[in-house]
């Protein structure tokens, strides 16, 4: 699905990546991990381009549009797939069958009494789980995700896990809660000051490996 | 920013020698007191007669404002593109009454003559106003669509959303303006409160026109009572439906007006002494003929414009310095602010035009008149946001609680920039009103546009219109250097009308 070989990446002078290798296969569920400023959010947004057509972005900043309901929002993934009259009634009267299809994802996310709320009434957690719910909705093969649990509490964090687990085939998340990588994902990749520092299975990740990866510089 | 507003206080001390200020009517005093009498005794059976013009004065405002809004929305969506960019702001720089003006004989005195005449300017202004709110709008829902997004569901579900609530209270605010200038459209001649206002004026029918005027009062007042969302759509379609009748253009007439009767008369002379209205291009006249319209009317007005646009510029920022005080919550009692609040709150809903038109009553035709509406229209809206945003600061327990202190010390610092900003915003608009104060029969350009209208010269009015507009964008365009010289940013833009 990708194979990066030596890829860098710099915004204007100033370098963020340097030599990334990496290769995902189809299938894969991968988190990167590492300190601030390592280059995570770099990478993942590098990847988005790389297929942008398909893949479906969690953003760290949730990017909802707040003056709609839940339901417009996580519609809004799949836009590109009806056309603009059925997406223009959809925003004056949701036809039932979309809303079929919206409120059990919502539902499974604890979000089953929002459907029609706006998103600017809801929580930061509870505005997370919409962009998830969004991101999952688009239906695509290929999910990513900048932090997709940092503002949720970890109850809720390890429903939506499994639930991305479970509905997006591969799955490229950026976290900085190393914990929970470890107990939801098999396969870590640590960064440091734009370098990929190890790229093992959750086994081969150690105390030593991880202090190491979190020094300070 | 301090040397700067020395600078322009000074310029318009200079104004102020040069300007024509004089009293030149007889009995001024006795004048104002039997216009205070008539304030005091409306004749509110009189009203009964103008229930026509009452609603010709809503109808078009919907109907300009409908026209504004759809051609404004189209024009903001190519408005980074600077010939759509020029284009509006040339639409804005031609006030309703000269667009009017314009119109009269394109369509005839008709409601569509009004509906234009609002909606034409109106477009220019919303979609300046509609692109930058655009501008300011978060763009990270749009990217975080679907790439191959088709563009209308993009802009409905990820752009429109986020500026529909500035838009609409923009709008909203814009209605209140559309009613000002339906109003006083009637003083040239279309059927709205305007004109049976200017009628009981000049018949000086005091009582009469102070009923017109609390009735106008009334229906600014009483809006957010009948404008509701879903009843808008309503009112522009029986407003549509009501000017249908009257309403009729002539093709012939238009292609007339634009390609024979507002080109330089020595471009017609020829055809129209031989009887074949045949266009000519004689190059050398066309050029004395703009020469001696320039040389002559154009620089006397362009003069007393400038002049008088410094002199309001100062004594607008003047006013609002000292007003705002009256009202803010850190300089004065509550009740006194309120008073203060409803005393600026009528002054900026009456019509400068219908201002400056009273005081000409009082005072006769020179530059004193002039300056007193626009100061007083202007500088109850500057006061009124100046005294907003002073209420939006929190000063320490520990301020000074002596009032000149407070004020000097802890409000006007912290509120200047922003102050400065609202200034130079309306330093065009003011422009604008001091063009058109000339129909009063102040030298500025519009008296002479008005004249060249009643000689039935349209070239030259229209060429004196251009003058005016060139101006206007002129003046836009230095007052967003001074803006960006002081470094001064007003907000966003939605916040910059109240």
């Amino acid at each position: 699905m990708f194979n990066l070989d030596k890829v860098s990446v710099a915004y204007g002078d100033e370098s963020v990546l340097h030599d990334i290798s990496l290769r995902i296969d189809a299938g894969e569920q991968v988190v990167l991990i590492g300190p601030s400023g390592a280059g995570k959010s770099t990478l993942l947004k590098k990847l988005y381009e790389l297929s942008a057509e398909r893949a479906a972005f969690i953003h760290q900043d949730y990017a909802l549009v707040p003056q709609l309901s839940a339901f417009h929002n996580v519609y809004a993934g799949r836009l590109d797939q009806c056309g603009v009259v059925d997406n223009l009634v959809n925003l004056v009267r949701p036809r039932p069958k979309d809303v079929d299809q919206v409120e059990p994802l919502l539902a499974e996310l604890g979000l089953a009494d929002k459907l029609f709320e706006p998103v600017s009434e809801l929580s930061g957690g509870q505005q997370q789980r919409v962009a998830v719910a969004r991101a999952i909705y688009r239906g695509s093969d290929l999910v990513m995700g900048d932090e997709p649990v940092s503002a949720i509490d970890p109850h809720q964090s390890g429903t939506v896990l499994d639930l991305l687990k479970r509905r997006a085939g591969t799955l490229v998340l950026a976290m900085h809660d190393v914990q929970l990588a470890q107990g939801y994902f098999d396969r870590l990749v640590g960064l440091r000051l734009g370098r990929i520092v190890f790229d093992r299975p959750v086994e081969g990740v150690d105390e030593a490996i991880l202090r190491d990866l979190y020094r300070p510089c | 920013m301090l040397k700067t507003s020395l600078y322009f206080l000074g310029l318009a001390l200079a104004c102020l020698l040069l300007a024509d200020i004089e009293v030149t009517t007889s009995d001024p005093w006795g004048e104002l007191g039997r216009m205070a009498k008539g304030a005091a005794g409306p004749d509110l059976a009189a009203l009964l007669l103008f229930k026509e013009a009452l609603l010709n004065t809503v109808v078009f405002a919907f109907c300009g404002l409908a026209g504004g809004v759809v051609g404004g929305s189209v024009l903001a969506f190519f408005f980074h593109w600077t010939p759509v960019r020029l284009f509006c702001a040339f639409l804005r720089a031609v006030h309703e009454i000269f667009w009017a003006f314009l119109f009269l004989p394109v369509v005839g005195l008709n409601p569509l003559c009004g509906v234009l005449a609002i909606g034409v300017p109106y477009a220019g202004i919303f979609a300046k106003v509609y692109a930058e709110i655009r501008q300011e709008a978060d763009q990270r829902p749009l990217q975080a669509l679907p790439l191959a997004t088709d563009p209308i569901s993009a802009f409905f579900y990820a752009v429109l959303p986020g500026l529909y609530a500035a838009i609409k209270s923009y709008t909203s605010y814009r209605f209140e303006c559309a009613l000002r200038s339906s109003a006083i459209l009637g003083f040239i001649g279309l059927p709205t409160l305007g004109f049976h206002l200017e009628t009981a004026f000049r018949e000086g029918l005091y009582a009469e026109a102070a009923a017109l005027l609390y009735v106008f009062y009334l229906l600014i007042a009483s809006l957010r009572y009948w404008i509701k969302p879903r009843l808008v759509m309503l009112y522009v379609a029986v407003s549509f439906l009501l000017i249908a009748k009257d309403s009729a253009l002539s093709w012939a007439n238009m292609v007339r007006f634009f390609t024979y009767e507002i080109l330089p008369w020595p471009m017609r002379r020829q055809g129209f002494a031989e009887g074949t209205y045949e266009v000519a291009f004689p190059v050398a006249e066309v050029g004395q003929w703009a020469w001696r319209i320039l040389a002559g009317e154009g620089l006397t007005g362009l003069w007393n414009t400038v002049v008088l646009t410094q002199i309001v510029l100062v004594g607008t920022g003047l006013f609002a310095l000292v007003a705002f005080g009256a009202i803010s919550r850190h300089m004065t009692r509550p009740l006194v602010g309120r008073v203060g609040h409803w005393a600026l709150i009528v002054m900026r809903t009456t019509p400068e035009y219908i201002l400056a038109y009273v005081m000409v009553q009082l005072w006769g035709p020179s530059m004193l008149p002039a300056i007193g509406a626009i100061v007083l229209h202007n500088g109850a809206i500057m006061a009124y946001l100046t005294g907003q945003n002073a209420d939006l600061l929190r000063l320490r327990l520990d301020a000074p609680r002596k009032r000149a202190n407070r004020y000097f010390y802890e409000i006007l610092p912290r509120i200047y920039g922003q102050f400065l900003a609202f200034l130079f915003y309306r330093w065009e608009v003011m422009m604008r009103e001091s063009a058109i104060l000339g129909i009063l029969g102040i030298y500025t350009l519009g008296f002479f546009i008005d004249s060249a209208i009643s000689d039935d010269k349209l070239d030259k009015a229209v060429f004196l219109i251009l003058i005016t507009a060139l101006l206007n964008m002129g003046i836009d365009t230095v007052s967003q250097w001074v803006r960006r010289g002081l470094r001064l940013s007003s907000g966003k833009v939605s916040t910059l009308e109240p």
